[in-house]
């Protein structure tokens, strides 16, 4: 595994915290925009493609089980 | 289109004659005189063998096509005796520039270094290195090139193939050893061997205008997304010889081809983009993008090439330059085989080669082709978010994908032998060899390719000189750098782009791929990897 999933800030409230006052202010549409900007410029700084691919991996894995879990509280 | 001759006449052959339970019999039957059909046969005929070349008009293709032609497929050009000719017709271009709305995002040169015979590229229309071909079977002995002869039908045999042709004086029949289906995109050949094309279609639709005029636009490529002139979508200029320019409009899936076709609604358009009307219509057209190949590229005797083996978008210019790669890389093996050299196995790696190949380029010109024509709203927000980190980024511009220029793929294949040395640099086995400037004594400057090619189309060991002569195997041509009597390296680039040092030796097959490379080569190493690579063990 070449994704690091331990917690890597020192004050993870803080990272949250910057991201989500990020989208302050901005329209939905905004939001979508910034976060594709704000993904590409981390998956660049990463450099590393076995890293991004987990990253997406794991991202895609929590769509799944989220959409799972609606289905059976349907 | 001045100066080449472009309609040819049928003329009867004695084949004709024979009946039709007794056809007349030949090794190979090249089957479509594109850029790929005439370059495999004139490949083949170089190497002695006999070819009978086929096509269903009488005239060279409509329209210009193909117009980027790569470094590569000028080095090949060379070998079959047409590069010179290509290249003085030829626009000579290595720089592309993109853009985003009004402004420039970036450049890039596709040919950086010095120490090149050929450029990265040269625009010419298609028809023109078509009619070059053709003058160039008319002056060599063995291709019989037969006009308004369509294949029809085929007929598989244990070891040989039964070819139904129409002509305009009926039908006739011949027994090919090997026929080389170069018969285009809509191959009839491909479905007479039942085979699938499967592949992607694009729904947006590409219109294509040559346009003549006077400008001063430099011999650049010149991209854009998003341009005032054409708001929301992509554009291309290129120029072409005889002041001919290419434009590259990208219109929406719904538009309707017949209208959007006419004159008088592609002129406006044009017009916005140039600032002027001051120019005429060659050619207009208008596209839908496909990537598609063939599962297999060989069915049993025979054998497909070109774009009836694999279809590309055209951005990236990977379509008659691939199929040309396909022809150099089949000729020497089928020379072989027909030669009982090798055993008929060696086609085989032209199937593992060349269908790895098609799978990159059309990996690359999906690729292209989907960031210019994104195929969701998420696709396009990603684009959107690229093209706007470009203006300030280096890995933003490195991301802007429009067209990923032709280079010649590398081969992981079963002729190769694999590095048994350290290396830290050079082509290794699998890769095409590189050019570089080399001194002959008292002589003029001349390039490593030209001195490849001058030594006829063998296997031959390119050696870098430390007194002690190599033991090179029979029908191994020798390229010596260095030493007492080799070849200079005055520029130094040689030795550099091989990684060299005194003994180091590499093994070039005859399409220019290196199959092996050797610290401090011995008879029998040598002798090894020349074996595999002919398909011998
Ligand atoms: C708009 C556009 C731009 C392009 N730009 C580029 C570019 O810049 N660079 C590049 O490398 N590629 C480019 N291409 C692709 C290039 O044109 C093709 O890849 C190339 O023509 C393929 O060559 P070919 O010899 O395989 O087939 P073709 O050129 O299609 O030739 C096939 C021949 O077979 C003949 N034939 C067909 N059926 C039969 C039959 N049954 N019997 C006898 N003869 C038959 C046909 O008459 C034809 O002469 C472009 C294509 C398009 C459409």
């Amino acid at each position: 595994m070449a994704l690091s999933t331990s917690s890597n800030f020192a004050l993870p409230d803080d990272a949250f915290r910057a991201v989500v006052e990020a989208h302050r202010d901005l329209t939905d549409e905004q939001s979508a925009d910034f976060d594709a900007a704000l993904v590409l410029i981390l998956a660049n700084h990463i450099g590393d493609i076995d890293v991004l691919r987990e990253a997406i991996a794991l991202a895609r894995r929590r769509m799944i089980d989220g959409q799972q879990q609606q289905q059976q509280q349907q | 289109m001045a100066q080449a001759k472009t309609q040819f006449g049928y003329r009867r052959h004695p084949d004709q004659d024979r009946p039709g339970a007794n056809p007349a019999e030949h090794a190979v039957v090249v089957v479509g005189a594109g850029p790929v059909g005439l370059s495999l046969a004139i490949d083949l005929a170089q190497r002695g063998q006999r070819v009978v070349l086929l096509d269903d008009a009488d005239r060279i293709g409509e329209g210009s096509r193909a117009i980027c032609f790569s470094k590569r497929s000028l080095e090949y050009w060379d070998r079959l005796g047409v590069g010179d000719r290509m290249v003085e017709k030829g626009v000579v271009w290595s720089v592309g520039r993109i853009f985003h709305g009004e402004s420039q995002l970036y450049q890039f040169n596709l040919l950086p270094e010095d120490g090149h015979k050929r450029p990265a590229f040269i625009n010419l229309q298609q028809y023109y290195a078509e009619a070059y071909l053709v003058d160039r079977i008319n002056d060599l002995p063995g291709i019989d090139l037969r006009w308004r002869n369509r294949v029809s039908a085929l007929e598989r045999r244990n070891d040989s193939v039964v070819l139904t042709i129409e002509t305009p004086e009926g039908a006739y029949r011949l027994n090919a050893h090997y026929v080389i289906a170069c018969d285009g995109a809509r191959s009839s050949l491909r479905q007479m061997v039942g085979a699938e094309f499967a592949g992607q279609v694009f729904e947006d639709q590409f219109l294509i205008a040559d346009v003549k005029m006077t400008a001063e636009f430099p011999t650049e490529r010149w991209f854009w997304f998003d341009p005032p002139f054409h708001a929301g979508r992509s554009a291309l200029l290129h120029k072409q010889p005889d002041d001919v320019w290419r434009i590259d409009l990208q219109l929406n899936r719904y538009a309707d081809p017949a209208v959007e076709k006419q004159p008088e609604n592609v002129r406006p358009r044009i017009a916005r983009m140039l600032g002027h009307d001051k120019f005429e219509f060659e050619w207009i057209s208008l596209y839908k993008f496909q990537c598609r190949r063939m599962d297999r590229f060989i069915h049993g005797r025979v054998v497909f090439a070109g774009d009836s083996a694999h279809q590309v978008s055209p951005f990236g210019a990977r379509g008659a330059n691939s199929g040309l790669e396909d022809a150099e890389n089949l000729s020497w093996k089928l020379d072989r085989v027909l030669r009982g050299r090798s055993p008929a196995s060696l086609l085989e790696s032209y199937h593992i080669e060349r269908s790895a190949a098609a799978d990159e380029n059309i990996r690359e010109s999906t690729r292209s082709t989907d960031f210019m024509a994104p195929n969701s709203h998420q696709e396009a927000r990603l684009r959107k978010a690229v093209l706007s980190l470009a203006k300030e980024t280096e890995f933003g511009k490195r991301m802007v994908n429009g067209g990923r220029l032709s280079v010649p793929c590398s081969y992981d294949t079963p002729l190769s032998s694999p590095d048994a040395d350290a290396w830290a640099g050079g082509p290794r086995p699998g890769c095409s060899m590189l050019d570089a400037p080399v001194s002959p004594r008292g002589g003029e400057t001349a390039y490593l390719t030209d001195t490849f090619r001058q030594g006829g189309t063998y296997f031959t060991l390119l050696g870098f000189g430390n007194g002690a002569a190599i033991d090179v195997p029979d029908g191994v041509k020798e390229i010596r750098i260095g030493g007492a009597n080799g070849l200079g390296d005055t520029a130094g680039l040689i030795a550099k782009r091989y990684d060299a040092a005194p003994g180091t030796a590499y093994l070039l097959r005859p399409d220019g791929y290196v199959a092996a490379r050797f610290r401090h080569p011995t008879r029998a190493a040598i002798a090894a990897a020349l074996s595999r690579a002919q398909g011998l063990n």
